[in-house]
């Protein structure tokens, strides 16, 4: 049986692809205002929490876990690999769109690698059937 | 006995992608054996389906293997340079990922799959350059 996702599983896929790249950006931030923490200054991590960006960069990484966790519950993990990939993409296209950064040509290059992974992988099942395998684990973990 | 830097540095990559292997695939059977976590929530609500991942003993081994690799990430960062570890490790841990998904979960890893393994390897290196 081919698995269909349904659009909230879509939802979620497009989570992962995006609250990653989005929370370590803001934890990037957050860290520059904070200061450069080596053993010397332990106490610098204490007052990183009361930095907004790192807040909500933790927030953000935290969704990721979640979402990372719920689809592993209905998909395979090499389904939901590519788009945790995807999130290098976002990093990169931010880094050109929104700090004007420059890309060469080599970056193009793997956006569209990863891209195409993405529909790849998107095209097939997004789940190995094992009822066998199933019904042992289902008596076992509930 | 001494290991030169290479090896040194080439040992804690090898060993931050095996423990963030272990972890996934620990995390992904543990959400197998569980099932759609959407299901759990409809029936025992948002409470009992947190409650339901975090009792489950491979979901749990696998997140402090995910935690290791969190710190283990740190230590190759100081005998590393981040242009050689970061690739690296995400290349290393997606190729291991790819295997162990198809011999320890059985996944049905076909051509599409592996084609898709191998764009994001080389694309994670392109995007690092």
């Amino acid at each position: 049986m081919k698995h269909v996702l349904k659009p909230s599983q879509y939802a979620i896929l497009v989570a992962i692809m995006l609250s990653a790249s989005v929370g370590d950006s803001f934890l990037k931030r957050g860290m520059d205002q904070v200061g450069a923490v080596n053993v010397h200054h332990l106490g610098l991590l204490w007052h990183a929490l009361f930095n907004p960006y790192v807040d909500i960069g933790i927030v953000l990484l935290i969704g990721f876990f979640a979402t990372y966790t719920t689809a592993l519950s209905w998909a395979d993990l090499t389904f939901v690999m590519p788009a945790t990939a995807f999130g290098y993409v976002v990093i990169a296209l931010m880094g050109r769109f929104w700090l004007h950064e420059q890309l060469s040509l080599s970056r193009w290059m793997g956006i569209l690698l990863i891209v195409g992974a993405v529909g790849f992988v998107a095209g097939g099942p997004s789940r190995t059937e094992h009822p066998e395998l199933d019904q042992m684990d289902a008596g076992a973990g509930r | 006995m001494t290991f030169s830097p290479v090896v040194h540095v080439w040992s804690a990559i090898m060993f931050v992608a095996a423990l963030a292997v272990i972890g996934e695939v620990m995390i992904a059977s543990g959400m197998r054996q569980l099932g759609d976590l959407d299901d759990i929530r409809e029936s025992r609500g948002l409470g009992g389906a947190i409650a339901a991942v975090l009792t489950n003993a491979r979901f749990v081994i696998g997140a402090l293997c995910m935690a290791l690799n969190f710190f283990s990430m740190l230590f190759a960062l100081s005998i590393a340079n981040l242009s050689l570890a970061g690739p690296a490790i995400a290349a290393l841990t997606y190729v291991g990922n790819a295997v162990a998904a198809k011999f320890f979960l059985r996944e049905r890893v076909d051509r599409r799959r592996w084609l898709a393994t191998m764009c994001v390897v080389v694309g994670v290196i392109l995007l690092a350059r």
